[in-house]
């Protein structure tokens, strides 16, 4: 008798427990995430200019309307897809290659390892401004056309020409971000079983077919999360394109972000702003949704 | 057996190359960075095409006195270390406890609270950054600290690791501390959170490294210039003349200093902490 009220006084305590501790965040979550996913539906269906905040009318779907027919909103998109599909192999590729590099242990190995990481240690913004310069046209000047100029080719515009611009971010943003990737590559690396190689290399395998029949079907679900991560990282370009080019040349950089950015900011169009975060919200949620059901396990 | 000696070598000597001549094209950019800032203005594009534009000549401290002269660096250091210091304490403590409830707690509601913290991890933060300026200005918290700091603090990433954590937390070790007297809080703050150390401190270094590469937030909601964080300060010091590049690279080395430091002290959590994202995800 007296051990069940115990155990029940013991509960009692444990649910009062509960919701100390889960409240606060809740309540966070709740009005700093969820309260903006509310209103960012709400504001899309109204007229709403940021400098005239009183004058709020409702107009239905037409933000909608404007939107698929907004060549500038096609264009954006289309940058971001470029962007995404691109960046996304590159780097993941990237990345395995260099966890396969450094993943045995060797004299010196860590000094890679971090060599492969360094640029993680800097912002997207010092990144950013730094590349600028190393990208300058002017071999005298840029150090990668200097590079060039080196080899005999000729020099290249890199960011302002609109046919290159996207791919120098593209080629930056690899550079900066494989290091973390690489790390949890190293981590589901280090998870494959020693024998599995082993067996292998008695039964004949040479190093690529290790690699294709043992590395890689073990790898599986770390290849899944680091595409998947890199993807939605790579959905929200905004900081390269700002700080280097200003969606230029010819908003050949110009992404969803940055045009959320503009809508909402520069031109102060909230209503219209949101309806294109909207959009882009349920790209990125439905994007997410086909990479799990492409890659899932049958 | 000496031909396999042999092919043994020529692995590890290509190895070795790949590795060093890969080595070198990552941390090149990073070299020019450095080297530039100790360099006087006329000297960085200077030899721009031999190798000594790797190195710095004639080195001085100049660069580093322009950015210090130019930017309040004490007060954007400040204002800086202040919101993240917040967010982080903030963070740490609510996102854990939140954790510990959903692994070791059985709660009406656990569930429903479960799904909508992974169901907001995959939240681009950038598709409501509108809104919940909205949200900031109607609460008259632009250009304040609270702007920068109280819509961070929950975060769905930090809860899913702290739960993922304390789930292998035996059950034998909480029934212990029950069983002495301590009550479900007590336990926690008492027997889990010394335990735990590993958790705060991965936790600690993958939020301080995303915030102190914050931009586009503080960018929206902190518009004067007294308030300015150091990622502003750097884009700022980019885009206002005089553009002077050897100052500029130094203020790149400046901002960048802190997250060398926090990495050379906390290398191992970091790095565990981004792999173990990986394992569980």
């Amino acid at each position: 008798m007296s051990n069940t009220t115990v155990l029940s006084a013991r509960k009692r305590n444990e649910r009062v427990a509960a919701y100390i501790f889960t409240i606060p965040a809740v309540v966070l979550l709740i009005a700093f995430l969820v309260v903006p996913v509310i209103y960012t539906v709400y504001y899309s269906v109204f007229q709403y200019q940021v400098m005239r905040p009183k004058d709020i009318t409702f107009i239905g779907l037409n933000n909608y309307a404007r939107l698929f027919g907004d060549a500038d909103f096609y264009q954006a998109l289309k940058n971001t897809i470029y962007f995404t599909v691109i960046v996304v192999p590159t780097q993941c590729v990237l990345a395995l290659a260099l966890a396969l590099l450094v993943s045995k242990r060797f004299r010196g190995v860590s000094v890679f390892r971090t060599m492969y990481f360094s640029p993680q240690l800097t912002s997207m913004v010092v990144i950013s401004v730094l590349w600028t310069v190393l990208y300058n046209s002017n071999p005298n000047t840029g150090l990668i056309n200097s590079m060039l100029a080196g080899i005999g080719m000729k020099p290249i515009n890199f960011l302002s020409n609109p046919k290159t611009a996207m791919n120098a971010i593209i080629f930056m943003s690899a550079w900066q971000g494989a290091g973390y990737q690489m790390m949890i590559f190293l981590a589901g690396l280090q998870g494959i079983p020693g024998e599995q190689y082993e067996a292998g290399s008695i039964d004949g395998a040479n190093r690529v077919q290790q690699f294709l029949y043992i590395t890689l079907p073990n790898l599986r679900g770390t290849i899944k999360y680091v595409i998947m991560i890199t993807m939605i990282q790579a959905m929200k370009l905004f900081t390269q394109p700002y700080v280097m080019t200003q969606g230029g040349p010819q908003n050949a950089t110009k992404t969803v972000v940055y045009y959320i950015y503009t809508q909402g900011f520069q031109k102060g169009n909230f209503g219209y702003a949101c309806s294109v975060a909207a959009v882009f919200f349920v790209i990125v949620v439905a994007m997410s949704l086909i990479m799990q059901k492409l890659t899932a396990d049958d | 057996m000496k031909s396999k000696k042999a092919s043994a070598f020529l692995t590890k000597f290509l190895f070795y190359f790949g590795n060093i001549v890969i080595g070198i094209i990552f941390v090149s950019p990073l070299v020019w960075m450095i080297s530039a800032s100790f360099k006087p203005e006329s000297r960085i594009f200077a030899n721009m095409n031999s190798l000594s534009t790797f190195f710095p000549v004639e080195p001085s401290l100049n660069n580093y006195f322009e950015v210090f002269r130019r930017i309040d660096m004490a007060n954007v250091f400040k204002n800086t270390l202040l919101y993240i210091g917040l967010i982080l304490i903030l963070d740490l403590l609510i996102n854990s406890i939140c954790g510990y409830a959903l692994a070791k707690f059985r709660f009406r509601g656990r569930g429903a609270i479960l799904s909508l913290v992974v169901a907001l991890m995959v939240m681009p933060m950038e598709a409501i950054l509108l809104p919940l300026y909205i949200e900031m200005s109607q609460l008259g918290w632009v250009n304040t600290l609270q702007a920068l700091v109280v819509p961070f603090i929950a975060k769905c990433f930090s809860i899913y690791m702290f739960q993922n954590f304390f789930h292998d937390i035996p059950n034998d070790l909480l029934e212990a501390a029950s069983i002495d007297g301590c009550s479900p809080v007590g336990t926690f703050f008492k027997v889990v959170m010394p335990i735990s150390k590993t958790v705060y401190a991965t936790v600690f270094i993958l939020d301080f490294v995303a915030h102190w590469n914050d931009f586009m937030w503080p960018f929206l909601v902190m518009t004067g210039a007294d308030k300015r964080t150091i990622q502003l300060a750097v884009q700022s010091f980019f885009s206002t003349s005089p553009v002077h590049y050897s100052a500029i690279m130094a203020a790149l080395v400046v901002s960048a200093l802190p997250m060398i430091v926090m990495f050379i002290f906390m290398q191992k959590y970091y790095v565990e902490g981004i792999a173990s994202s990986g394992i569980k995800g």
